[in-house]
């Protein structure tokens, strides 16, 4: 195990030194220069040529590189040009929403989808079968920015159970702020809890017919206890690699519904650098999105040699 | 008194009917064998008793066990006899186990159950029950996993589970069919010392007569659902009575008739060749260890001939079949087919074509005969043509309007005609048959040797038979090649290797395969 968490330790730190490399490569080398990007067409020479110096691009490509990483490692991100702060500040002022909302979101889906997708498996063909498909399908189908606007039309125009959107901060109190959460992390959730389901479902299904679930039934076990004491873990692989990429999605890629919601987050963090061409922040979190994102299959990977002793003892 | 009772037993899956008034009995201490082709319902008669049965199955007639009338049972009344009183071993014992959980725990798992004992006491009469199974503690601790186990061990492990409870009958569907013929020796003598230990009764199922006569007191022929025949095992071969009976003894030691078969000059030379496996490093940047799949071997096969390559699992078989195809590169050696070599002159491999063993994966479901079978000029650069197409399945007793069907509406015995025809089609000189009749009933299997032999007298082929089975191999090879750790260790001509084999491993495989009586 020990064995196995080192190299999967080995081939995180290779993927981020790989990712890094990609990302500068991208920004700051290929042809075009950045300067006179971030200030558009009609920048006049010495404005493009203040900014060269102010953000380094004079120097070697190399030695930026290192001054980069550098920067990164301890922390200093560099400063935004368009909120003129440092985006390390901006970023953890983001993520305080960002991240809780994602762990919002995926606890929301597994607590559906697992119960769900467990009973739509056990009574294969029957009603409950079909209706679970069909809602889930449905769940897939349906765009989660209009979901949105259709729980705020209810929960928050009829009903006024919560605020249509905007975000107390976390000074707030913990139940005000989860509370600003909880709509979002439904939109969130909704299509992703349908897509756990169904795939819970299916690998369920699979590992139920599977021959060492007849020697369980064979040495007196109901079929109950079969499915909870051998089938589930098995049928857990699949699983894990869906809520893996799943996670990655929803730190990153909630930006509609974080404007739907009028939430300050990440994602509408990065699609606003983007439109200001504020390319110092988009750079820097562009880089913790891909370092979150390799974490998380670094625990997905755990996870998998948790569930499956067959991988801790591949050397 | 009667252990296990089954009395005019009938069942019907989704309102077809597959079982046909079965009547069965096993007393305690006695091996009771069931031999049949698949789909004769033997297994379905042995979850019938265990009512495992599939959904949509339904039951008549009775069947007690011990005393007690199984088809009036609750489930609950099922699950306390499931494991306790009864316990059945399975066929695939790489598939029987539970592969996230360690030996221990699955074989404790029947103890905690049934007995409601202690989880330490559970795990310490586990430790006896796989040390009583000859997987004892010093070698194989309760904390392996499943794959860390050869499949005879997995099996030792599933009968392990099966007779932790001390059952009173124990059901064994094709216990050892999954595995090689010394191995199957092994779990044979287990399960009869087991039965002599206890006293328990064993239902044993098997497609294989050796096997059964060689352990069973009585013998049951089921066919078609029905039994009909009931005899004493030693004496089966010279009282049986019924047509089908006399045809599975005719089939099992089936002779095809090889005298018209012309053997001259060489076609395949295998010289010196080796193949290397990498093995993942040990340290982080360390050497990748090898292991030696194929080691050193040379043999060479003439026109015309039938040579057969049998070992066991694992013995480096397969390698050399890929490596002879021209598939996997070999390290040293060289392998030429009619003089040119395989590796070199890639153009050459259209003289040779292979058929495997599974008639039902190694088809591609979507496309029909027609297409399955010409598929092999495309080393020719051109298309069948129709009257090739039809040649091909009829030399395999096919009719040519089969050439519209899917794969799916054939039978297994058939599936391997069609195998047969696409290896055909494109008029090779060498067909490699990689266990081609292994998964075949006795009877099909009878007619498929039937069928190569005239083959390879119609069209000058020639047969490098690799199997594992010892009978087979022994009715259609000229001459033999024993493979044991890489090596071929023996070759000769097969009379001779049967008769007096020099090498030691021989010997012992010999010794191990199950005989019919004569």
């Amino acid at each position: 195990m020990l064995r196995y968490t080192v190299k999967r330790l080995g081939s995180l730190l290779a993927s981020l030194v790989v990712a890094s490399l990609v990302i500068f490569a991208c920004i700051e080398v290929v042809p075009g220069d950045p300067a006179s990007f971030m200030l558009g067409i009609n920048a006049q020479p010495d404005t493009v040529a203040a900014l060269r110096e102010e953000l380094g691009l004079n120097r070697a490509p190399h030695e930026r590189y290192i001054a980069w990483v550098g920067g990164l490692v301890t922390g200093d991100f560099g400063t935004s040009y368009t909120y003129r702060s440092p985006v390390s500040e901006i970023v953890v002022e983001r993520l305080a929403i960002s991240l809780p909302l994602a762990i919002y979101a995926l606890s929301l889906t597994i607590l559906v989808a697992f119960p769900v997708g467990i009973l739509a498996a056990t009574r294969r063909g029957s009603l409950t079968d079909i209706s679970v498909m069909a809602t889930t399908q449905l769940g897939v189908a349906i765009p989660n920015f209009w979901f949105a606007l259709l729980m705020v039309l209810v929960f928050a125009v009829n009903l006024r159970w919560f605020s249509a959107g905007g975000f107390p901060g976390w000074d707030a109190g913990i139940p005000a702020a989860v509370k600003a959460l909880t709509l979002p992390a439904i939109a969130l959730a909704l299509p992703q809890a349908s897509i756990l389901a169904r795939v819970m479902r299916s690998s369920l299904l699979d590992t139920l017919s599977e021959d060492y679930i007849r020697t369980a039934r064979a040495k007196g076990l109901t079929g109950r206890q079969a499915l909870r004491k051998h089938a589930l873990r098995n049928a857990l692989i699949p699983v894990l690699t869906i809520i893996g990429l799943q996670f990655s999605f929803l730190l990153a890629g909630a930006i509609i519904i974080e404007n739907v919601f009028f939430l300050p987050g990440l994602g509408r963090l990065v699609f606003q650098a983007i439109s200001q061409r504020d390319l110092i922040v988009v750079e820097s979190v562009v880089m913790i999105l891909v370092f979150a994102v390799i974490i998380v299959n670094f625990l997905v990977d755990l996870a998998y040699a948790w569930v499956d002793p067959r991988l801790r003892s591949r050397t | 008194m009667t252990l296990l009772d089954i009395h005019n037993l009938a069942l019907s899956i989704h309102g077809t009917p597959i079982l046909k008034g079965i009547s069965l009995d096993i007393a305690p201490g006695e091996v009771c064998g069931v031999i049949g082709e698949s789909g004769s319902g033997k297994s379905l008669t042995a979850l019938s008793a265990m009512q495992l049965l599939p959904e949509g199955s339904d039951c008549s007639g009775q069947i007690t066990i011990a005393g007690r009338d199984v088809l009036s049972m609750r489930e609950s009344e099922l699950c306390s006899m499931r494991g306790a009183d009864v316990g059945m071993v399975f066929q695939e014992p790489m598939t029987a186990l539970n592969p996230v959980q360690t030996i221990g725990h699955q074989v404790a798992e029947t103890i905690l159950i049934h007995e409601g004992t202690s989880k330490a006491e559970a795990m310490s009469h586990a430790a006896e029950t796989l040390a009583r199974c000859e997987l004892p503690q010093s070698r194989f601790p309760l904390d392996r996993y499943p794959h860390e186990l050869s499949g005879g061990q997995r099996q030792r492990v599933v009968i392990a589970i099966a007779i932790a409870l001390g059952p009173k009958l124990l059901i064994a569907d094709e216990p050892t069919t999954a595995l090689d013929v010394t191995t199957q020796a092994e779990i044979l003598s287990l399960l009869r010392r087991l039965v002599d230990e206890d006293g328990m009764g064993l239902m044993l199922i098997s497609h294989d007569l050796a096997v059964v006569t060689g352990l069973a007191d009585d013998v049951f022929i089921m066919k078609d659902g029905e039994v009909v025949e009931r005899r004493t095992a030693r004496t089966l071969h010279r009282d049986m009575t019924h047509p089908y009976t006399k045809a599975l003894f005719e089939a099992s030691g089936h002779q095809p008739d090889r005298t018209d078969s012309q053997i001259e000059g060489s076609l395949l030379k295998v010289e010196n060749v080796s193949r290397d496996y990498l093995l993942p490093r040990r340290t982080f940047l360390g050497a990748h260890p090898t292991m030696r799949a194929v080691d050193d071997v040379r043999f060479e096969i003439r026109r015309g001939e039938c040579v057969g390559l049998v070992g066991e699992s694992g013995c480096g078989k397969s390698t050399l079949t890929r490596a002879i195809l021209g598939l996997e590169p070999v390290q040293e050696g060289r392998i030429t087919l009619d003089g040119r070599d395989v590796f070199t002159e890639p153009d050459v491999r259209r003289k040779m074509q292979v058929v495997f063993q599974d008639p039902f994966g190694s088809f591609n479901p979507r496309h029909r005969v027609a297409r399955l079978v010409s598929e092999p000029f495309h080393r020719l650069n051109r298309a069948a043509t129709t009257d090739e197409v039809d040649e091909a399945l009829t030399s395999v007793g096919l009719a040519p309007s089969d050439k519209h069907k899917y794969i799916h509406e054939f039978s297994g015995g058939q599936r391997q005609r069609i195998a047969i025809a696409r290896a055909l089609i494109i008029r090779p000189e060498l067909i490699i048959l990689d266990e081609a009749v292994s998964a075949l009933d006795v009877s099909i299997r009878a007619q498929i040797l039937d069928l190569l032999v005239d083959l390879s007298v119609t069209y000058g082929l020639t047969y490098l038979f690799i199997t594992h089975d010892l009978t087979v191999v022994r009715s259609i090879a000229d001459r033999i090649l024993v493979m044991h750790a890489g090596r071929i260790v023996e070759q000769g001509n097969t009379d001779e290797v049967f008769e007096a084999p020099r090498d030691a491993y021989t010997r012992r495989l010999l010794d191990a395969a199950p005989k019919l009586p004569v």
